[in-house]
């Protein structure tokens, strides 16, 4: 092609290309559909598209009596189904001013704790797995087995749980839940190093993560971004610190921040980081909850017969796994909820998407996704 | 070698061109096939149990009685093959169908042709050419080209995604794997594959045996510039870009079901082993016992072979089941600001070396 053919086609065009990433994807962590702008393997924007798995809860909600609403809260995250119940509980016990026994407040922080060390293993098993090392998720995956089989044991049900009912638990501990936890903590417990070897300081894993989608504090407050995914921004927030709810005020316990050790403060590393640290915070709690935990008591003392909560409204969060977890409920004085809100923090964290994505690669956008820990049924609901 | 018999053999090879291509279709195409055939079936199995006990999982297995993988799983890679056969042959109806199934057997065949000049033992090898590991490395790239098509053809975003990663990836890793090859030329001064292997006889350094690996550091750091340019040119983890399934789904074979993709899989495997066994015959003596003098008959040097090409399967295997995958860019600066400068400094090494050491 000579010269004058060349001006006749002018200069090379480069087109953006419009790729959609799901809904039926490997890794969109559920049924999410981005549809993502790129130009080759850059990417320029991210918009996220969502309800695929929208069940109407919270309309659906409005219909049933507040008993009937649990088994739901468990389906939103079914990652975490113990603190959707535990928010839920929380948030009723307020309004209708129930005190719940002790016990059953020890029984509630250890299941929520077990189970977001279980949501945690499986959010960085399955990041593992979006930067393509396949091994450290069948790792994890392994011993979350072993939380199940605890919360089997205690309730019967490994995935939704409905265990956590408003002014008590759906069972007492088992026999022997006492040994049963402490041998599971101290298998767990020398297992995150070996996770930290495996993958978390491996050479290919810190290129891969470390200063990829950096999300700065103030990004990240702007969003409404919460949990772990905040604190790797090194913001220090946490409901359990300071908005305590339940007995967390009586514990021991850090708050892990992401520290910018290997890349960029807020990086895809922090994230993950964050959360490595926040199982190790949580075996504390759990340690700590074991020893004083008090014996004996009927833990349905507390359960109404019939849920009927005064006339008012209430909003509640708590932390879930996946961050700031509120309920809000307005009560017009009969069994049924008049108006049922859930915030759900991975909604919040799937906004963030296209501002932390745009201008890395497709590779990246997969690994931002991974970090940020979202669970499709708690977004749509 | 195989070849130059039969030509002796059969005295009027020149009248009948036509039944020396019939030959040597029999006595080297046939058993080259097979041998992939089978050897891709244990590689497979091999991996399975492989990533299995990585992962603190027992793997394919079978117990008692009725249907199932057989003693230890051992018939699990013959179902999946079974699997793949008998699976229906789906062609997207917007895919370019003549490229489309063009594209897996061009794939294939540039690994099986470079099976021709492995070493397998003393005698037993195709062709032994005067330009053997220069012919490996020329048809070695040829499947990239039915990566492309494959790409190119299934009309797939994703497909197109990974061919072109695919492209890039093995044409820019060839350049590191041909400049650590030249340092072995330059050593042994020959480009046959037996001549190679012939040259490293004897002990180096007084108790190593005299494989090219140990001969220098410069040949030591050219092994592993080699064996790492061999993984990336298998498209195998940390380098698996082209397929990476979280994030291209299947790469360039999205569209690619049964046999079809079966073909894929094979020559995936097939390159496995042409690299390491050129990474075996070229640096780590190739069918030469690992003690000079002991076992070192032809019957062995099979033996020898195909271990050293199985253990560094395995390593491959061991990478791809410990390891993340790399970012295209990353792939990239590795290959042409790590490797390539490595390589060219390793040539001018291995060059003083051998002028003021011998």
């Amino acid at each position: 092609m000579g010269v004058a053919a060349a001006k006749e086609i002018g200069p090379v065009q480069a087109e953006e290309m419009v790729l959609n990433i799901g809904p039926q994807h490997p890794s969109t962590h559920g049924v999410l559909r981005l549809k993502v702008k790129t130009d080759g393997e850059i990417v320029s924007e991210v918009i996220p598209y969502i309800g695929y798995l929208h069940r109407c809860f919270e309309k659906h909600a409005e219909s049933i009596t507040y008993e009937q609403v649990i088994p739901f809260t468990d389906r939103c995250d079914y990652l975490g189904s113990m603190n959707n119940n535990f928010g839920f509980a929380v948030a009723m016990e307020e309004l209708m001013d129930i005190k719940v026994p002790e016990r059953v407040e020890y029984i509630r922080i250890i299941m929520a704790e077990l189970n977001r060390i279980a949501s945690h293993l499986l959010a960085l098993g399955v990041y593992g797995l979006d930067v393509g090392a396949f091994t450290p998720f069948l790792h994890m995956f392994r011993d979350r087995e072993r939380i199940l089989d605890i919360f089997e044991l205690t309730c019967g049900a490994r995935l939704l749980y409905n265990y956590m009912w408003v002014g008590g638990v759906s069972h007492d501990l088992p026999r022997n839940f006492d040994s049963i936890c402490i041998d599971f903590l101290d298998y767990f417990e020398p297992k995150i190093p070996e996770f930290n070897e495996l993958l978390t300081t491996n050479k290919i894993f810190i290129e891969r993560t470390a200063d990829v989608g950096v999300m700065p504090a103030e990004v990240a407050i702007s969003y409404g971004v919460s949990g772990p995914n905040l604190r790797g921004s090194g913001v220090k927030w946490d409901v359990r610190r300071d908005e305590p709810y339940s007995i967390y005020d009586k514990f021991d316990f850090e708050i892990p921040v992401g520290s910018g050790d290997v890349g960029t403060l807020g990086d895809c590393w922090d994230r993950y980081w964050v959360r490595m640290l926040e199982m190790m915070e949580s075996c504390k709690i759990i340690r700590q909850a074991l020893k004083t935990i008090p014996e004996g008591g009927d833990v349905h003392q507390m359960v109404p017969k019939k849920i009927r909560p005064p006339k008012g409204s209430i909003y509640r969060r708590t932390e879930s796994p996946r961050g700031d977890l509120g309920y809000y409920i307005i009560s017009d004085g009969s069994e049924i909820p008049f108006r049922m809100k859930m915030r759900s923090p991975a909604l919040t964290a799937l906004s963030v998407l296209d501002e932390i994505s745009a201008g890395w690669m497709i590779s990246d956008v997969i690994a931002i996704l991974g970090s940020l820990d979202i669970v499709l049924g708690e977004i749509d609901r | 070698m195989i070849v130059d018999y039969l030509i002796d053999i059969i005295p009027f090879a020149a009248d009948w061109p036509g039944l020396v291509f019939v030959s040597v279709v029999i006595f080297c195409a046939v058993p080259v096939f097979l041998f992939i055939a089978v050897y891709a079936l244990v590689a497979i199995y091999g991996e399975l149990k492989v990533s299995s006990f990585m992962q603190d999982k027992i793997g394919p297995m079978g117990q008692g009685v009725g249907l199932h993988a057989g003693k230890w799983g051992l018939l699990q890679p013959i179902a999946d093959a079974l699997k793949l056969i008998l699976k229906e042959d789906i062609i997207p109806t917007t895919a370019d169908r003549k490229l489309f199934i063009l594209a897996p057997f061009i794939v294939f065949i540039g690994a099986f042709i470079s099976m021709a000049a492995l070493p397998f033992s003393q005698t037993i090898i195709v062709a032994d050419m005067n330009i053997g590991i220069f012919y490996i490395l020329a048809v070695s790239s040829l499947g990239v080209i039915g990566i492309i098509l494959a790409g190119w053809s299934s009309n797939n975003k994703w497909s197109l995604y990974g061919a072109m990663r695919s492209a890039a990836q093995i044409v820019s890793y060839e350049i590191p794997a041909g400049l650590s090859i030249i340092g072995v030329v330059m050593i042994t001064g020959t480009l046959s594959m037996q001549g190679i292997i012939e040259h490293q006889s004897g002990f180096v350094w007084g108790i190593l045996p005299n494989w090219i690996i140990f001969q220098n550091p410069f040949t030591f750091l050219s092994f592993f510039l080699f064996f790492i340019s061999g993984v990336a040119e298998c498209n195998r983890t940390p380098f698996d870009i082209p397929e990476a399934e979280s994030e291209l789904v299947a790469g360039a074979f999205t569209e690619y079901s049964g046999m079809r993709y079966a073909f894929f899989f094979l020559s995936e495997y097939a390159n496995m082993f042409v690299v390491s066994g050129v990474a075996a015959a070229a640096f780590l003596g190739g069918w030469r016992s690992p003690i000079p003098g002991v076992l070192d008959t032809p019957g062995w040097g099979i033996m020898w072979f195909i271990g050293k090409s199985m253990f560094l399967i395995f390593m491959m295997m061991w990478f791809r089941w410990t390891w993340p995958r790399l970012r295209v860019d990353q792939l990239m600066s590795v290959c042409w600001k790590g490797f390539i400068p490595i390589a060219f400094f390793n040539i001018f090494g291995i060059g003083i070396w051998k002028l003021l050491i011998g």
